[in-house]
């Protein structure tokens, strides 16, 4: 069994008010030398088989279409061990 | 090792928590007495959560009863289901019934706002769903601690979020309810749900078992360890070796779940295969099982392996306790099952048959092929201890009412009477709701006539006719401080008269009764006069009770919460375009004042706001000048000669002209009638009255209605568009100006 | 003229769109997400709600339901499609209409009486208006900021597909106060208020909403 992690950020000229509501509140607690925060989502994907390139490609296939939305979303994508 | 009813039977002497689960110790003997035999751990968490004050209204029973003895008949006619049901339903005309409860959710929403609020939404949907009805509305009543201290600001952002995010992914329209705040509600905030549901008659149904045979369904969410602090302590008992099981004692809410829930339901109902059906609430499968077997007539047996579940750690007892939210359980006969699974499949709602109805009259779990409970469901559900708590006029009420407001310094120029109501306007309980009330959806299912900021909320029932009904929610915990008797009453005069200023025939009650302990005799007094005024109210004005809902402890250490009897009001109105806004939008409209104006500001909004005091006796209540005026504004409503109607409570007239004329932005020019005093005719909050505006051509047979019918009627003055709110030889302020007094509060308070 | 409205699991404006559209004089049919099956009307309505409880992103789930294939040919094909809110976010999601929503910039929920200027009363769910036509309708949304890329906007702006614009505030951060959209061909459009609940004076702010709906039923009647 393998396990892979999808990460999914908000494009970087998409407006990300979760961030910006999350930064407000770590200056606001008195947390410096923070500059900006964006807020993503995390899937994290147990396969039933091993991480073969072909089930990897299926996964970064899923991550493109419902995962992630490209119009204002990028994603990375890794294989845990 | 799983505790059997066997290994109960046979090690009658092994110590068990009773006292953590919070029974004490005479009612840890009544259950030995009841079983013959020490109850298993699985039992003893039944009874435990079953006969908490939450679930067995142990404190309160025998003052409520005062609600069951009264007629059950409504103006309209005869209650469908009264008190004792989940909640009260009332024949509506036209085959239909409408069904209203509210249901506190006080502490969750204090230790989990957002979620603490969400789940009462939900579970109050779920709970007149039960009876068969479609959900088609909620109300919120809110209190919180003073605006500006820093828990408000935890508190209030997240609870508002909270029955928004819920109500609206439910699609139900948020048509009103209240939002207050006091420091008495520091560290104890109050959120109090309301849902008002739709039936035709004959699709009532109500919670038992019955039928030898018939399966138990479970259906909805998995279990999980949602809100079982309290059983973890039987689990760290079951689970000695693994130390203590942390579980969130929160629930969280999956609005989503619960649409699918309704939506799949309601197609049940339709295909008319529900025998009984029972909404979780608190206590969860303890509470389902035991109140569906003991409102049957025989017995029922559950397989708890069968229970789906989120958590596959879960001990049986926790699986029992787990509060987890949008689940349902249904009675159904063996030939229906698979038309049930099958609309259950449609709304992708995961069912399982968990139990039978056979004739035992015992209520019997099992649990790996052994039984961990086997106990009468009525000991369970229906015969727990009832206290007469001791209650006492508290020693310090004679010293409260003693000090008058009269000794207070009253503004005496008109500068200083502008400046007291712009202070008024702005203030934390009179300023604008909207920043709240935006974030609720009242528009949804597109039958929402009136929602906040009117008085009550209007919804068309039935489209080909107009039949609709109005709803208003209210309390006011300075009133019932001073006085609990006659501040619940004022309580309910005011939800009635809210209702009848849409032009809808008030008919029905229903309560929130929010209270400290107990324990306290001084709470317990408190709690006893609410009941008795909110009852002698009820009778007096022909509106039965037909359920409520009672939250006790609500106090931190030695201070109760004011006593804040929250009481809503369903009306009838049978032709909703006939309803009456508040809002003033026609120059030359003339202004009336219905009702006399007497000098009282014991428990005023002006006396807290000005002075901070509370004190004195409350406005008196007149429930026969509440009848005739709630009569004169239903025929008014009726022929059209009203154009706008707006209650004066908090605030006086003065307020109630200030939110008049900022709905639609016009003016008015305003005199103080003859022989009344400036300050008193606009700050007093004496009851049953109400500003009106009529239309010129309607003014004499308007006057002729209310002098034929001897009810004080006051020509106060003329709406117009001079932007501008003049009180005669006293003062004017402009409507903008005003505008930002009232909207500005919210906002800047929850400024980010 | 049959104008169906689809019910997605948590669709919630379904019953007020098909209302709408009977108040428009047009034949209202409901339609199952979980068919993949137009049966035969001559345009959709995909309503407001929070179709699978707006998990993952608004609208991505329901944009893979087997309705959506068809509804997808038939877009591309020519037939009228109105997304509004939810439907406007799953048009997004199906890559029919350009742009996303992404959650309001203050991060509140959202219900108000909105005042619109119609930008274009050229698409097959505007022809009733004028253009420049104010009208105030409700708004209601968590995440209605419709968001694209500097090329897209302006070609949005250039092609005259911003069917809708705030006006007097921006409710939810939308760029360039955008209400609404269309498609090339302008027979998808999307738009983030409500327009069905503006078609009674009982119910609604004003009757503003209701020309989206005779709109598309007169041009229908025309073609």
């Amino acid at each position: 069994m393998a396990r892979v992690v999808v990460d999914v950020m908000l494009k970087p000229e998409i407006l990300d008010p979760q961030g910006k509501a999350v930064h407000g509140a770590l200056d606001r607690l008195g947390f410096e030398g923070v500059s900006s925060v964006r807020q993503g989502k995390r899937f994290e994907i147990e396969l039933a088989g091993m991480a073969t390139p072909e089930a990897v490609a299926e996964i970064e296939k899923a991550a493109s279409t419902l995962l992630s939305n490209p119009v204002i979303e990028d994603f990375s994508l890794r294989v845990e061990p | 090792m799983i505790d059997t009813t066997e290994n109960a039977a046979k090690t009658p002497d092994h110590p068990q928590p009773w006292a953590e689960l919070g029974l004490r110790a005479n009612e840890y003997e009544r259950v030995r007495d009841i079983l013959g035999r020490r109850p298993t751990n699985a039992e003893l968490a039944m009874y435990s959560v079953m006969w908490s004050e939450h679930c067995s209204y142990k404190s309160s029973k025998v003052h409520l009863r005062r609600f069951g003895e009264q007629s059950q008949v409504t103006p309209v006619g005869k209650l469908l289901a009264g008190i004792g049901e989940n909640a009260g339903v009332v024949d509506i005309g036209n085959g239909l019934a409408v069904t209203f409860k509210a249901e506190s959710h006080n502490h969750p929403s204090y230790v989990e706002p957002y979620q603490g609020a969400a789940t009462g939404v939900g579970g109050i949907v779920r709970d007149i769903l039960a009876m068969g009805a479609r959900p088609v509305g909620v109300m919120d009543s809110l209190r919180f601690g003073p605006l500006d201290a820093d828990d408000t600001q935890r508190v209030l952002p997240g609870v508002v979020a909270g029955v928004g995010g819920y109500g609206n992914c439910l699609g139900l329209p948020n048509i009103g309810g209240e939002v207050v705040f006091d420091p008495s509600y520091a560290g104890n905030p109050l959120v109090n749900a309301l849902c008002v549901g739709v039936m035709r008659h004959e699709d009532l149904h109500l919670a038992k078992a019955s039928g030898v045979g018939n399966q138990v369904i479970l259906y909805g969410a998995r279990t999980g360890g949602d809100g079982i602090g309290g059983a973890s302590i039987l689990a760290s008992e079951t689970f000695e070796s693994e130390g203590p099981v942390k579980r969130p004692s929160v629930q969280v809410g999956d609005p989503f779940m619960e649409k699918l829930l309704i939506e799949c339901t309601l197609e049940l109902f339709a295909a008319e295969i529900i025998a009984g059906i029972q909404d979780f609430g608190a206590a969860g499968l303890s509470c389902a099982t035991s109140e569906l077997a003991s409102a049957g007539e025989g017995g029922m047996h559950v397989v708890l392996d069968r229970v789906p579940l989120r958590d596959s750690t879960l001990a049986p007892e926790e699986i029992l306790m787990s509060e987890s939210q949008e689940r349902m359980m249904a009675v159904v006969e063996p030939a229906d099952v698979e038309r049930f699974m099958k609309i259950c499949a449609k709304w992708d709602v995961q069912a399982d048959v968990v139990g039978e109805v056979n004739a035992s009259g015992r209520l019997t779990i099992e649990w790996r092929g052994e039984t961990i409970v086997d106990v009468p469901p009525r000991t369970v559900a229906h015969d727990g201890p009832v206290y007469e708590r001791p209650f006492a006029r508290p020693d310090w009420q004679d010293a409260l009412q003693a000090a008058s407001p009269a000794h207070l310094a009253r503004p005496s120029t008109g500068d200083d009477l502008r400046a007291t109501l712009l202070r008024m306007v702005g203030s934390p309980n009179l300023c604008s709701r909207a920043w709240v009330t935006d974030q609720y959806d009242r528009y949804v299912l597109g039958n929402t006539v009136l929602a906040q900021p009117e008085d009550a909320g209007v919804l068309r029932i039935d489209e080909a006719s107009g039949l609709g009904i109005a709803l208003s929610l209210d309390a006011n915990g300075r009133y019932a401080k001073l006085d609990p008797y006659t501040g619940t009453q004022l309580a309910l005069a005011e939800a009635y008269r809210n209702v009848a200023v849409t032009g809808a025939r008030p008919v029905a009650v229903t309560n929130c009764l929010n209270f400290g302990s107990p324990e306290d005799p001084d709470v317990m007094w408190q709690f006893a006069e609410a009941v008795r005024g909110l009852a002698d109210g009820c009778q007096e004005l022909g509106t039965p009770v037909t359920g409520g809902n009672v939250s006790l402890y609500n106090q931190t250490a030695e201070t109760a919460i004011h006593p804040t009897p929250v009481v809503g009001v369903l009306g009838v109105i049978d032709d909703v375009s006939r309803r009456i806004p508040s809002g003033f939008r026609t120059p030359g409209h003339i202004i009336y004042l219905l009702g006399g104006t007497r000098d009282e500001f014991g428990g005023s909004e002006w006396a807290n706001v000005v002075h901070g005091h509370l004190g004195g006796l409350p406005p008196a209540v007149d429930f026969g000048a509440e009848k005739a005026l709630a009569d004169i504004l239903h025929s008014a409503a009726g022929d059209g000669m009203i154009a706008a109607a707006h209650d004066v409570s908090d605030g006086g007239v003065a307020q109630a002209l200030v939110e008049s004329v900022l709905r639609h932005g016009v003016g008015a020019r305003v005199w103080v009638p003859g022989g009344l005093d400036p300050f008193v005719f606009l700050f007093s909050e004496s009851t049953a009255r109400v500003i009106v505006a009529v239309p010129h051509p309607d003014e004499v047979r308007f006057t002729g209605m209310c002098a034929a019918r001897g009810y004080p009627h006051e020509r106060i003055g003329v709406v117009d568009d001079e932007g501008v709110l003049d009180v005669q030889g006293q003062f004017s302020v402009g409507i903008d100006e005003l505008r930002r007094a009232h909207e500005e509060t919210l906002p800047a308070a929850f400024a980010e | 003229m049959t104008i169906g409205v689809v019910t997605f699991p948590g669709s919630l404006d379904d019953s007020d769109a098909l209302r709408a559209v009977r108040i428009a004089s047009g034949d209202a049919v409901s339609l199952w997400h979980g068919d993949a099956d137009l049966r035969g009307v001559d345009a959709v309505v995909l309503p407001g709600g929070f179709s699978y409880g707006d998990y993952l992103r608004c609208g991505a789930i329901a944009r893979f339901a087997p309705i959506m294939e068809p509804l997808i040919d038939a877009a591309r094909g020519g037939m009228p499609i109105l997304g509004i809110c939810n439907g406007f976010q799953v048009l997004c999601e199906a890559h029919l209409l350009p742009g996303a929503l992404v959650r309001n910039d203050h991060r509140k929920f959202v219900c108000r009486d909105q005042r619109l200027r119609i930008e274009n009363a050229s698409t097959a769910w505007t022809s009733s208006y004028e253009d420049g036509q104010e009208i105030v309708i409700p708004l209601k949304n968590g995440e209605g900021g419709f968001v694209a890329d500097d090329a897209t906007l302006d070609r949005l702006e250039g092609e005259g597909r911003v069917v809708a614009r705030y006006l007097e505030c921006n409710p939810n951060g939308s760029y360039r106060d955008i209400a609404g959209v269309a498609n090339e061909r302008g027979n998808v459009v999307g738009l983030m208020p409500h327009p069905e609940h503006a078609v009674e004076t009982l119910t609604g702010p004003s009757t503003d909403g209701l020309g989206f709906f005779t709109s598309v039923l007169m041009s229908m009647a025309a073609a």
